[in-house]
């Protein structure tokens, strides 16, 4: 029995809201309501709160699950993994130790994604290149033909170095560089006053996403993956001039055909 | 596909729209549900009972506590297009409300979400956190005044209508 004279405490009405209050309380949190109008207020706005929630959130329970996330592919996967021994023989030991799930809270790890890790590539080779004043790159711009035929060579697709007049952007050259997987190649442009710009491209395991920013200091970098080539701009922080420049790489690209 | 499968399977959905609640950014939030399921499927052997879904939502909280903890000191990514990673049912309320999660602190955002979005019990949370209840409940009430406060600070043309 409850005391309905009893003032109803704030965890109480967040207990209500969530179902979480003995049922025998529930019709005193009712009564208190109707008489605090700034209580019951409160409580409207957390259920709206929760429309809202669901509103923005449940769509993506709907979607239907990407392939990467298929249990058959990710067994497979993990089967190929030699660590996973080790893993389960930790896992094993926190078990009888703890008896619970808590040992997750100390074994779990995960890293960046692969996608920004091939983002991050690229901007340490536009970080240790841009820098060079003698020698920024291996094939001089003016050579431009010979410089797409040599990395398209090496990483397996057609690139064409492209073209940023428009954008005030001449090319200087470019060179190859170890990527994630396979070379990646590497572009170098500049202004007239010698800011400079570099795209890295490279195959990637990610195949077609949106695109991204990166900063990391001054350094600003725009990323995008089509059809299995990833794309990485680096050059300035700010967002608006990088995203001119990279806007006119990613219109070029598309139509190259990465 | 054996019981423990299928019970994982069934999971996916509801981790994916947690892990993008928590995460706000659709491919972080599938690299969580995937290092999650593959945790998951290698420890299957070491399940022995024991609620499913709470162990999963474990799983997924702690990987993006120490996903958070290791982006601590490395760059920052952002989505360039606010409406980019929202694409799918946008919005202005469904924005409002993203952006008002993004200001709280991790473990009121997974209190919040575990709670008002995946419908756990503040026990099931409490296990997931490995907290008393009693933190459990403030942290619930920290987030939701500060999620008022956010959505009531963001709309003050609908407030002065009435």
């Amino acid at each position: 029995m409850t005391d309905p004279n009893i003032p109803v405490t704030e965890d109480e009405l967040h207990a209500f809201v969530d179902d979480e209050l003995p049922a025998e309380r529930r019709a005193d949190v009712e009564a208190w309501l109707k008489a605090h109008p700034d209580d019951a207020e409160r409580v409207r706005s957390w259920r709206s709160m929760a429309e809202l929630l669901h509103a923005r959130y449940d769509a993506v329970a709907e979607e239907p699950v990407p392939q990467r996330l298929e249990l058959e592919r990710l067994t497979r996967q993990s089967q190929s993994r030699p660590w996973i021994y080790g893993a389960v023989a930790a896992a094993l030991v926190a078990f009888l130790a703890g008896g619970s799930i808590g040992w997750l809270a100390h074994g779990a790890s995960t890293s960046t994604s692969s996608f920004q890790t091939f983002a991050l590539d690229a901007l340490d080779a536009h970080r240790t290149y841009v820098v060079e004043v003698r020698h920024p790159v291996e094939v001089e711009g003016s050579d431009r033909a010979h410089l797409q035929q040599w990395l398209s060579k090496r990483v397996g697709y057609t690139i064409k170095a492209p073209d940023l007049e428009s954008a005030g952007l001449k090319l200087v050259g470019g060179r190859l560089l170890p990527g994630p997987d396979t070379p990646a190649a590497f572009f170098m442009y500049e202004t007239p006053s010698g800011e400079r710009f570099t795209l890295y491209t490279s195959r990637a395991r990610t195949d077609t996403t949106s695109m991204r920013f990166a900063e990391q200091d001054k350094d600003g970098a725009m990323f995008w993956a089509d059809k299995g080539v990833g794309y990485v701009v680096s050059g300035t922080s700010d967002k608006a001039r990088l995203n001119t420049v990279a806007r006119a790489i990613y219109d070029q690209t598309d139509k190259a055909g990465g | 596909m054996n019981a423990f499968r299928d019970g994982v399977e069934s999971m996916i959905p509801a981790l994916r729209r947690y892990a993008r609640a928590l995460a706000r950014d659709s491919d972080i939030a599938d690299d969580l549900v995937q290092d999650t399921l593959v945790r998951a499927l290698r420890s299957e052997k070491l399940f022995l009972g024991g609620d499913l879904r709470s162990w999963l939502y474990t799983i997924l909280t702690n990987l993006n506590r120490n996903r958070r903890r290791s982006l601590a000191r490395k760059p920052v990514f952002t989505e360039l297009y606010d409406n980019n990673a929202d694409a799918s049912g946008t919005e202005a309320e469904g924005r409002d409300i993203s952006r008002a999660l993004a200001h709280l602190v991790e473990e009121q955002r997974s209190v919040l979400l575990l709670v008002m979005l995946e419908g756990l019990s503040y026990r099931e949370v409490a296990d997931i956190q490995g907290v008393p209840i009693g933190t459990v409940m403030s942290r619930l009430a920290r987030a939701r005044a500060h999620v008022k406060a956010y959505l009531d600070g963001e709309r003050p043309a609908l407030r002065a209508v009435k």
